[in-house]
């Protein structure tokens, strides 16, 4: 009855993307609200404009619109929708935020390793500034003292002077450092993580440990993190947000259920979408569910809320809607339930409506949300279809929706994109690819993807950058080709719902062949290496081990992980079989970006690249190593970062 | 080589020795310096005036981890307590303890060092280094990483780099973009690469190596020096503040561009040409045997040593201590012209096998091998 009931929702859903890919198309907004376009005036942008954040000036007379794919911010009229200017920054923007006085808007382009500093009133870039590897969540302290932007790739927060950019230290923060907010009494900053902190090394198994995220805490004044808010369970954390009063905070997550079968997804199994409160209203940190009984929230992203505390309000960027949440009914709940010993109600799906009171669907893939002043209108950007709806606070619907300049028709390139971010093919609307692949990468987990029986065959999730052409897929190899893999064997273990038809799985493997390696960041300008990453990659290269005695060939690094890619595509024993594994051999991973993708192995036992030889390489069937010292290994390694 | 075999099996002894610890008070019994001028009886208005402590010691009864400490670290109003059995954090008046269980590498904490700009603690444990920030606390081992060694003996943050002496090397971990730095005897001239302890600043990086005398990096030319006993490996010197006073360099504190040495045969002070060194012969040091020395600035130092802790001004000395006979406290002070003034005081350090030492305002805070000392300064 349920998968009948939500066939019809599927179809439903279809119909509703198919009207706003035609909305798209033909320039019509859906729902009872005036059509407005923000095409008037602006150049005709190269590529979807995939509008990512948004936030209106300190006066409200602004709407800064931060388009991830055009690479621009678009400046529109919050009253009429005009656009005002289009600005273009860096390559892959990614966070944004007004200065404290509002005269400079700061925006981080992940691709550059830069922030750009515009002025607010001339509408132009000022300056950009070299900052951390894939700079994100950016804020100012109240004093305009400094700038803090968060680095995800090198986990750490980079704090800048505000005035010339210089940075003055990096703060250590938890891994995948993404997301920032201050506080409303401009003490604290808030940041979150994409990605799951890294296993303690007394911690075993390693591929067996519940994820544990964190809110790191910094004191905005000395600029240093003062506290860790844990996130038991939790593996990705976006948005997060305080409340004006500053008692209550939010921020919007993933509960991954790695440790168990994923094939048992018409049982719950695959995720949780959650938020954990913390702040004086709810005392300790709580984590509640969004979660309906046969409805996910799936891909929770955005958080805000209302000026008066009356709602939150949280993007569902699989689910293409909105919720709106009571919050007064909600720390009701929170405070006439007993607290499970855990501080989640995560697993409790009936949780959800004691509080949420409205699913407002709105436009593909939405992001980041904000609010007017007076808290009745509702901004919210949907990436993958160019536009923002607006939504009336009092009626909870979409009042208008605005139309982004971009291309008019939608390629197959980002059909496949908009198919990859929706969970509406899984079972009740659970997951997406993007449920793992964050922001079409990886999630730093380890799963256990089949259904024989718990435990067993675990496997570490890969990176999907630059994986055309790398046939076979999957650890053991198994899947021939990326149809295969992305088609029937993901219909069947993951969705556990409808199939794709062959178009849109055509267009999901042509977007997934089109994801392109990020910049690697351990290369040189120029491409040349330092003299550690050239003695490793000697001794990557080599053919004779330190004794003289020449290395078989399947023992060389340089066999296997051979090519541009590093990896020649074939099945071997590299002594990495455990008792849990059905099969002992692999595919030889490729290189590309290794650095990024812990943990490693098959079954993500190793948590660091140097725990592949260390622990899991005594017999060098993993390649000749044991001959090494431990600084030609960090040479090595220092080599295989460059890839 | 053999010889210095022999002798990481006798440091190797000294350090047994200090995790079973001898029976209290044992340690001074051995080998005591005797005072020169007992001055109970003389007027104290010539006697320089030295820094008079009131001592509240801290041990397992009230709340240490445990009474075997290697190291403290101030850190505001906050204290950390390297221990036998994890890392102590005294705050508000409480004690709280990281163990293995909290991510610590190892209970066994050894050396700890502050990032003052982040405000992150670095510990230096038996088993790895790690980092504590903001509660939460990273590890790094030799083998979930590139530092060379899991015996961290010593750890020194300056700007983006953590320098690191363990038991095979010094390390530099550049926290910008995460790459290890070996240092051993393949790249600099380390003759021997038991790394016991290290300071850095902005110019100049110096590492304590049992052993081998001292090692310095200069960090704008990239160029590594020496510094070894001119009289070889004898435990003698032939000529007075001809160079290091020993290789067996257990600590060496660098500050205001003079480096203060502290060896198991004497102290030494250098300042980029001249060696000052000192031995109880010539010095108010109670002992040749120093674990520890921790400079103040370019003139003033402190010496902890198994003998109990002394403090020089440059001119004059101050000798915190417990009698060998009463275990009753001591200080003496001891001036330019060698004469030693007993002070009357009513408490004193933990144990007089001191492992190190920090500064609170005028407050000192010692490790010593039976419990932690706050030295609350009263004039």
């Amino acid at each position: 009855m349920n998968r009948i009931l939500h066939n019809s929702r599927v179809q439903a859903c279809v119909a509703a993307v198919l009207c706003a890919l035609a909305a798209a198309l033909f320039g019509v907004v859906l729902g009872t609200g005036r059509s407005v376009s923000a095409a008037a005036g602006a150049s005709e942008a190269q590529d979807y404009a995939s509008p990512l954040e948004i936030l209106l000036s300190p006066d409200g007379a602004r709407l800064y619109v931060l388009c991830q794919r055009s690479g621009d911010v678009r400046v529109l009229d919050a009253a009429s929708y005009a656009t005002v200017a289009n600005i273009p920054v860096g390559r892959e923007p990614r966070g944004m935020a007004l200065s404290h006085n509002g005269d400079r808007l700061f925006v981080t382009n992940t691709w550059d390793d830069t922030l750009s500093v515009i002025d607010t009133r001339a509408l132009a870039v000022t300056a950009t500034w070299g900052v951390g590897a894939e700079p994100s969540g950016v804020v100012e302290d109240p004093a305009g003292k400094y700038v803090f932007v968060a680095n995800r790739i090198s986990s750490d927060i980079a704090v800048l002077d505000a005035q010339t950019g210089e940075e003055q230290k990096r703060l250590l923060a938890g891994r995948g450092a993404s997301y920032l907010t201050l506080s409303p009494d401009g003490k604290r900053i808030y940041a979150t993580h994409i990605y799951p902190n890294p296993v303690s090394p007394n911690a075993e198994p390693v591929n067996r440990t519940v994820p544990e995220s964190e809110i790191s805490v910094i004191d905005a004044e000395r600029a240093e993190v003062v506290d860790r808010i844990p996130l038991h369970a939790i593996a990705g954390v976006f948005h997060v947000a305080v409340s004006a009063d500053g008692r209550l905070g939010a921020v919007a997550e993933y509960h991954p259920k790695n440790l168990v079968p994923l094939a048992h997804l018409e049982h719950g199994g695959a995720f949780a979408y959650t938020l954990t409160l913390f702040g004086a209203d709810v005392g300790k940190p709580v984590e509640i569910p969004l979660d309906e009984l046969d409805r996910y929230a799936s891909q929770p992203f955005g958080v805000a809320f209302a000026p008066d505390k009356s709602r939150l309000y949280v993007t569902l960027g699989g689910s293409e809607s909105v919720l709106a949440i009571d919050v007064a009914r909600l720390l009701r709940f929170i405070h006439a339930h007993p607290r499970p010993a855990s501080g989640s109600f995560a697993q409790d799906l009936s949780a959800s409506g004691n509080y949420v009171t409205a699913r407002i669907p709105v436009g593909l893939n939405p992001r980041g949300l904000a609010l007017s002043g007076d808290g009745r209108r509702l901004f919210v950007a949907n990436r993958l279809d160019d536009s923002i709806s607006v939504i009336d606070t009092g009626s909870l619907r979409v009042a208008s929706t605005i139309a982004l300049a971009g291309p008019k028709t939608i390629s197959e390139l980002r059909r496949g994109e908009q198919t990859f971010y929706t969970a509406h093919y899984s079972f009740q609307g659970q997951i997406g690819c993007s449920s793992c692949h964050i922001d079409s990468t990886f999630d730093g987990l380890t799963w256990d993807l089949e259904p024989d029986g718990f435990g067993r065959d675990i496997v570490d999730n890969k990176m999907l950058e630059d994986v055309k052409d790398l046939a076979p897929y999957k650890w053991n190899g198994g899947n021939p080709n990326l149809p295969t893999e992305c088609g029937p064997r993901t219909e069947k273990y993951f969705w556990r719902s409808e199939n794709y038809d062959n178009l849109r799985l055509a267009d999901l493997v042509l977007y997934i062949r089109s994801l392109p390696a990020r910049p690697n960041r351990e290369r040189q300008p120029g491409g040349e290496l330092t003299a550690a990453q050239e003695r490793g990659q000697v001794i990557f290269e080599r053919d004779v081990d330190k004794f003289g005695k020449p290395i078989p060939l399947e023992n060389r690094c340089s066999y296997c992980h051979s090519g541009p890619k590093g990896t020649d595509r074939k099945i071997f024993d590299v002594g990495t079989h455990k008792a849990t594994d059905t099969g002992g051999v692999f595919k030889t991973p490729q290189l590309t970006n290794i650095a990024l993708t812990a943990p490693y192995l098959h079954d993500g036992s190793a948590r660091t690249l140097e725990e592949i030889w260390t622990i899991y390489n005594p017999d060098d069937k993993h390649g000749r190593t044991n001959d090494l010292t431990k600084d030609e290994l960090n040479d090595l390694i220092e080599y295989l970062r460059t890839r | 080589m053999k010889k210095f075999a022999e002798r990481r099996w006798c440091a190797l002894a000294l350090l047994t020795a200090l995790l079973v610890a001898a029976a209290p008070w044992g340690w001074a019994q051995t080998g005591a310096a005797k005072s020169e001028v007992k001055s109970d009886d003389q007027s104290t208005s010539a006697v320089p005036q030295m820094p008079h402590f009131r001592f509240e010691n801290f041990t397992t009864a009230n709340g240490l981890p445990d009474n075997h400490v290697y190291s403290v670290l101030v850190d505001g109003d906050r204290i950390w307590a390297g221990t036998n059995n994890g890392l102590g954090l005294y705050e508000n008046g409480k004690w709280k303890t990281f163990n293995k269980q909290d991510g610590l590498a190892h209970q066994a904490v050894l050396s700890l060092a502050l990032d003052k700009r982040t405000g992150d603690v670095w510990a230096g444990t038996m088993g790895g280094l790690s980092r504590i920030s903001g509660g939460r606390i990273v590890s790094y081992t030799q083998l979930n990483s590139g530092l060379s060694n899991d015996v961290v003996y010593g750890v020194s943050v300056e700007g983006e780099n953590v320098w690191v002496a363990t038991a095979s090397g010094a390390c530099r971990l550049n926290l910008r973009d995460g790459q290890w730095s070996l240092y051993n005897e393949r790249n600099t001239p380390m003759r021997e690469i038991w790394a016991y302890g290290v300071s850095a600043a902005a110019d100049k990086v110096y590492f304590a190596i049992w052993g081998a005398g001292l090692l310095e990096y200069n960090q704008k030319t990239g160029v590594w020096d020496k510094y070894e006993d001119p009289d070889d490996e004898t435990e003698i010197v032939l000529f007075k503040d001809q160079g290091l006073v020993h290789d067996i360099v257990s600590s060496v504190s660098y500050v205001d561009s003079i480096a203060w040495v502290s060896t198991y045969f004497g102290d030494s002070r250098y300042d980029g040409r001249y060696w000052h060194n000192f031995m109880t012969k010539d010095s108010g040091l109670p002992s040749n045997f120093t674990n520890f020395v921790k400079g103040m600035d370019a003139h003033r130092a402190w010496f902890c040593t198994d003998k109990g802790l002394a403090y020089y001004d440059g001119t004059n000395w101050a000798v915190y201590t417990r009698s060998l006979t009463t275990h009753k406290p001591v200080m003496t002070v001891r001036d330019a012209k060698g004469k030693v003034t007993d002070i009357p005081v009513s408490t004193g350090p933990a144990h007089n096998y001191m492992l190190g030492i920090d500064f609170q305002g005028g407050d000192i805070w010692v490790a010593t091998a039976e419990g932690l000392s706050h030295g609350i300064l009263q004039r």
